[in-house]
């Protein structure tokens, strides 16, 4: 570490560029490829079901992982989104009942 | 089909894509927190922190980074930290290749500054809106940049009052992503295909992470959906 909160240790510097080097190089790399490749429908239909593949994907791990109260927010947020088709309402939902099942210790 | 209007950027399109980030707003200003609160116990300078969270600019990939992290900073942590980032952050490649359609017909000259500025929560936002026929792509830009900000103040409280974030978990906080996650792509789903693509991710996102844990899921489970969107015909 370094002294003061104003300076850096030249090795970490060196580290976070190359990280943001790679990470822009996939925020771009995926983009850039696709310009190359024709978008017929297949792959139209290909690129139209990555969001919510992607999504499931990270979600249901999570869910597994934070146990019995953040897989019944996550349902909850669902519910809500089906029901009353507004994101806010059920973000706030999900907040509400996660907060008051792990208060009654579930 | 919808792709004959014409691609957009207007301020208000921009401020527009900054509003529809808010319900999302605590989830990511908790994360921001403790994110700097990780990094003054590792020792990190404020300097430091700053730099790396908003010049890599990506949450779940900026923790692991923390784990392998050592000072003094050896290449072979440097290796390591670059390796567990790229390892998080591969699921972008998917992500950036979903907003070709929309993105494409903005000169590259913009877009390719812009996509600095991709993250999980503005491109969910921006394919919503595109798939409710908006094609001001400053829904796209204005909550990337709104994100950016908002992101990298938020590390600051968490640096210097570490105590006042110890559990988001008691406040239920940590459902706020996952919960506006679903949110988003409900409306994304049509009928069989989306039923059937979904299923078959959630299905090898699961056998992946039961056997490797971690950030590969998100990757075999995002190609196997795309895969199955792609060859289920009508």
């Amino acid at each position: 570490m370094s002294e003061g909160l104003f300076s850096a240790d030249s090795m970490f510097v060196s580290a976070v560029l190359v990280m943001a080097a790679a990470t822009y190089a996939m925020r771009a790399g995926g983009y850039w490829v696709m310009g190359r490749v024709p978008l017929t429908p297949r792959v139209r239909r290909a690129l139209e079901s990555l969001p919510g593949a992607i999504i499931i994907s990270t979600i249901l791990p999570m869910a597994l992982q934070g146990g019995l109260a953040m897989s019944a927010g996550i349902i909850v947020s669902g519910a809500v989104m089906a029901l009353l088709k507004k994101d806010t309402l059920a973000v706030a939902a999900a907040v509400l009942a996660v907060a008051a099942l792990r208060h009654f210790g579930v | 089909m919808q792709s004959s209007k014409t691609v957009t950027l207007t301020m208000a399109g921009c401020l527009r894509g900054a509003s529809l980030c808010l319900p999302g707003l605590p989830g990511v200003i908790v994360f921001g927190m403790v994110f700097g609160t990780v990094a003054a116990q590792k020792g990190l300078t404020l300097l430091e922190t700053a730099l790396i969270n908003s010049v890599v600019f990506a949450g779940a990939s900026q923790f692991v980074a923390m784990e392998v992290y050592s000072d003094p900073v050896t290449w072979g942590v440097l290796i390591a930290m670059v390796g567990v980032t790229t390892a998080v952050n591969m699921r972008m490649l998917l992500i950036g290749a979903s907003l070709r359609p929309w993105l494409g017909q903005v000169p590259a000259g913009l877009t390719y500054p812009s996509l600095f500025f991709l993250t999980d929560l503005n491109w969910l936002l921006a394919l919503r809106e595109y798939d409710k026929g908006e094609r001001d792509w400053g829904l796209y830009l204005g909550s990337g940049v709104f994100l950016w900000f908002v992101w990298s103040l938020a590390m600051l409280p968490g640096y210097f009052f570490g105590s006042i974030v110890s559990d988001p978990k008691v406040w239920g906080l940590d459902v706020v992503m996952p919960a506006f996650f679903i949110a988003l792509i409900m409306p994304l789903w049509k009928g069989r295909r989306q039923t059937m693509s979904w299923g078959i991710a959630g299905l090898v996102a699961l056998v992946t992470w039961s056997l490797f844990g971690g950030y590969w899921s998100i990757l075999t489970g995002g190609i196997a959906g795309a895969l199955a969107g792609a060859y289920l015909d009508e």
